[in-house]
């Protein structure tokens, strides 16, 4: 596959270097933040959420690796972290041998972060204009600024836009926008929070082949957070996997399938029923959930959802439906089902 | 090639200079700098991003110059019915006025929107400020920078220009270099105020609008004669938020008058002083306040 | 027909108690705007006790007036949305994100939807932060409060009328960003209009001569002078105050009208355009 093709340039590059030079590290590193709930009309309780409960991993010099997790498992707590906007409760945490909490603005220079919902362009202005602003922030030697906007200009396909104000572009067109953003003062380490959320599939596939080209000839160090399955698989030569503020799982792609494999794959058809009803029973699929009127049946990823549906819409009164491919979340909760 | 590229231009040309400085002496002078430097480009960006509306731009300076014009046809039209307010006639209260409105002016024109604050905590969007190489309070005060805010300014300095050659004062040169230093000092005195607002909003979000009592009411309250408020209240604003050092105190001494709580002559010049000093807890509160917020995240 | 109309009513008060909540959601920031209503209170009671020291009977008020003047507007302020802070900003947000396409086809009215949230928004401001600087300056001052119940009604009637005209003026504020897009320009100048001719800043009987008589009948002096004197009780007999409530209806229907008309423009307008 072209994924291991590039994450093995990548790791090559740095073994030039003189091996793998670790580029981030964590060491028991734990989050822990104080919450306060309204418990009656005035009083208020306060109680600790551990978001983070210690992580500990490293990172060389090069890798691609994805981060995920459910909602709430602490991945966007270990990135802020990581990145200089959260000051860690304990441990030690160090991204090119520097202390991000302590030299947050020292480190920013070394790093680039694309937030995915939240664009860091320039609503009003063309789309150069934040790139001129990234230059002089940055203290970016022109040359250098140049050659590398036309890099990623060229890449991702921004001639057109370049003068086009960012209110007006796509929200695939904005991802990209703000993705060369983040790169013009050659971070080593991109970190990327739901890079492809919300984006077609053209975009998509546009962005992770970037992703995969900036990481094998520059040797950027990715370092993603995401839910599409596919940004792994064709991404990432590493995934860890966090819940409860733990890492459950720490490998390759491959292997996380493995662990989650007590089946094949399978897909979700989400029925909304008319009323809440007792779990309805068809052929060829199980009902794993049971929400109010909602159902969630999962059937094998191979078979058809044509039948199934018939099935239900004969016999029982339907009102929409919807039909879910498996992403991480899936696999993951079928990564617990085997385990346990 | 392959050390080109896996080691970036920008770390290898700064690894000397980080060196031969050391974290601490690069420190301070190192952070206001590139906090300047920073402000400066970024309020450049909002300048430009406001002409992209320039309807809306045109409206809102002049709307910012007349509300602040129909604030003094207020307090002219009291003066067509009374001689005197406070013992105050109205050049005299013109220049209360002009001085307070142009300082307040100032300070808003360069840290106004740093009142937004609050809304960038609640988004979410302080996040990518912290993954600037920019000191946060250096984008937060230039976050949305309001070109149109210039309309207070320059209708405060016309009122206080009219004001000055109205009065019927002897002028000697402290009264004169006094002037400017009221406007300037008093900038500084909102300005500290509106740091420490921005301060409060990381512990209180929801109580923003408790800062307007201290910028624009305090405006209010400087707009008008001493004479005029309650003791209780100018022992509040010469002592606890030391307002009085905006215009007050200056202005008494260039008036000629004596402060209606005693305070000696001196204190007329102190305005700078009190300004300085207010900034060690303004900057202390804003400093507690990001380092709560990257403790807590909320 | 009766059903129906029966529903609709029933959805706007839905509606109005929606935007109640919403406000009342809000515990921290009411206390913070209660606070600077409070601050500014002292603030302006001190220079009208001072003015009305020197010229006591100005603009037909006395002292006690002046002070109920005083104390009684800055309650009224919030829910009059005078410093902005209603819906406007949100339904401009909403133009110019272009969501106010899906508004337009909503099967509720546009106009009456968005009074309904705006009248249950002023309804919690009215109590939430008209109540306590209220009984603060009470406590401080000596306020010429009317102790006639029927006048306290007749009041709130006049505020009801007040917080109409004021929605209906900010609707066509809102409207404004079809064709303006960013709305932040003439907001400004709405407020400059608002806090002068609104008589905030000063009695709008205080202003003198043929001026005095022009702002006495622009819609401004709907929102706050007309319930003001209604309640501190300037107008004589019966007559003169439903004069006073007729005047303030009229305005409110008079922008009403114009938002609609404003309204169906803008909807062209989007339909052309395509959104």
């Amino acid at each position: 596959m072209g994924v291991d093709a590039g994450v093995d340039a990548g790791v090559d590059a740095g073994v030039d270097g003189g091996g793998p030079e670790v580029l981030i590290e964590l060491h028991g590193v734990e989050k822990v933040f104080a919450v306060r709930r309204r418990a009656g009309l005035l009083r208020r309780e306060k109680h600790q959420v551990r978001a983070v409960d210690g992580i500990s991993f490293e990172v060389a010099r090069g890798e691609v690796v994805g981060y995920i997790g459910p909602n709430g498992a602490g991945k966007s707590t270990t990135v802020k972290m990581l990145t200089g906007i959260l000051t860690p409760s304990a441990g030690r945490l160090r991204v090119a041998g520097i202390d991000p909490a302590r030299e947050r603005m020292r480190l920013a220079h070394r790093i680039g972060v694309v937030f995915g919902q939240r664009t860091t362009l320039w609503w009003d202005l063309p789309l150069k204009d934040s790139y001129g602003l990234m230059r002089r922030l940055y203290r970016i030697p022109r040359a250098r600024f140049a050659e590398n906007l036309e890099r990623c200009v060229d890449r991702l396909d921004l001639g057109p836009l370049l003068d086009v104000p960012v209110r007006q572009l796509s929200l695939g067109q904005r991802m990209r926008g703000d993705i060369a953003a983040a790169l013009l003062h050659d971070p080593e380490v991109l970190y990327l929070d739901e890079p492809t959320i919300g984006l077609d599939v053209v975009s998509k596939a546009k962005v992770r082949e970037f992703l995969r080209q900036l990481n094998a000839e520059r040797g950027t160090t990715v370092l993603l957070t995401t839910h599409d399955l596919q940004d792994i698989e064709q991404l990432c030569g590493r995934v860890m996997v966090i819940d409860h503020g733990r890492l459950v799982y720490d490998g390759t792609p491959a292997g996380l399938h493995a662990a989650g494999a007590a089946g094949e794959s399978e897909r979700m058809l989400v029925l909304h029923l008319e009323r809440e009803l007792p779990a309805v029973c068809v052929e060829g699929a199980r009902v794993v959930k049971v929400e109010g009127p909602r159902q969630w049946l999962a059937f094998p990823a191979g078979a058809s959802a044509a039948p199934l549906v018939a099935q239900v819409a004969a016999r029982y009164p339907l009102s929409d439906l919807s039909v879910r491919e498996p992403d991480i979340e899936d696999v993951i909760a079928r990564m617990y089902a085997g385990r346990g | 090639m392959a050390e080109e590229v896996l080691v970036p231009a920008a770390r290898r040309d700064a690894e000397p200079i980080r060196r031969a400085f050391g974290a601490g002496a690069a420190g301070w002078w190192g952070r206001a700098g590139a906090g300047l430097r920073g402000y400066r480009l970024i309020v450049g960006m909002w300048i430009r991003s406001t002409m992209a509306y320039r309807a809306s731009f045109v409206l809102a300076v002049c709307g910012n110059a007349a509300i602040t014009f129909l604030d003094f046809v207020a307090i002219s039209i009291m003066f067509t019915h009374v001689d005197a307010l406070g013992g105050f006639t109205l050049p005299e209260t013109a220049l209360l006025y002009g001085s307070a409105s142009a300082s307040l002016g100032l300070a808003d024109l360069l840290l106004g929107s740093s009142e937004r604050i609050g809304s960038r905590i609640r988004d979410g969007s302080l996040d990518t400020m912290l993954v600037r190489p920019v000191p946060v309070l250096a984008q937060v005060a230039a976050d949305r920078f309001a070109l149109r805010r210039v309309g207070r300014v320059v209708q405060g300095l016309a009122v206080l220009a009219w004001a000055v050659s109205r009065l019927e004062v002897e002028w000697t040169a402290a009264k004169v270099l006094l002037l400017p230093v009221m406007v300037v000092a008093g900038a500084a005195i909102f300005a500290a105020v509106l740091v420490a607002g921005a301060a409060f909003q990381f512990v209180a979000g929801d109580a923003a609008e408790v800062q307007n009592s201290f910028t624009y009411g305090g405006n209010t309250m400087l707009q008008y004669p001493p004479t005029v408020f309650a003791k209780e209240l100018l022992r509040g604003v010469t002592f606890v938020v030391p307002l009085a050092f905006v215009n007050w105190l200056p202005a008494l001494y260039v008036l000629g008058r004596p402060d209606p709580l005693g305070l000696p002559d001196w204190a007329a010049f102190a305005s700078p002083a009190v300004a300085l000093a207010l900034f060690v807890p303004a900057s202390l509160a804003w400093r507690a306040g990001l380092r709560s917020y990257r403790s807590t995240g909320s | 027909m009766h059903l129906r109309t029966g529903r609709r009513a029933g959805l706007y008060l839905a509606v109005a108690v929606g935007g109640f909540r919403r406000y009342a959601a809000y515990g921290v920031a009411t206390a913070a705007g209660v606070f600077t209503n409070t601050a500014f209170g002292f603030i302006v009671a001190c220079t009208y006790m001072a003015l009305w020291a020197e010229r006591p009977g100005l603009g037909g008020y006395d002292q006690g007036q002046a002070l109920a003047f005083v104390w009684v507007s800055q309650s009224m302020l919030a829910a009059c949305a005078l410093l902005g802070g209603g819906f406007q900003e949100e339904v401009q947000e909403r133009i110019r994100t272009g969501d106010i396409a899906v508004d337009l086809y909503r099967p509720a009215d546009l106009q009456l939807w968005w009074l309904a949230a705006d009248l249950g928004r002023a309804a919690f401001q009215l109590l939430g932060r008209g109540l306590v600087p209220l009984v603060a300056g009470a406590l401080v001052f000596p306020l010429a409060l009317p102790a006639d119940p029927v006048r306290w009604l007749l009041f709130l009637g006049s505020v009801l009328l007040g917080l109409v005209v004021s929605f209906a003026l900010r609707w066509l504020l809102a409207l404004s960003a079809f064709w303006l897009l960013d709305g932040s320009g003439v907001n400004l100048v709405a407020v400059v209009a608002s806090v002068f001719f609104s008589g905030m800043l000063l009695p709008l009987t205080v202003f003198p001569g043929g001026f005095g008589e022009l702002v006495r009948v622009l819609p401004w002096a709907a929102i706050l002078q007309v319930p003001l004197d209604v309640l501190l009780g300037r107008h004589a007999g019966a007559a003169e105050v439903w004069r006073a409530l007729g005047f303030q209806a009229v305005w409110a229907l008079l922008l009403l009208g114009a938002g609609r008309l404003v309204q169906s423009a803008a909807t062209r307008k989007v339909v052309v355009q395509g959104g």
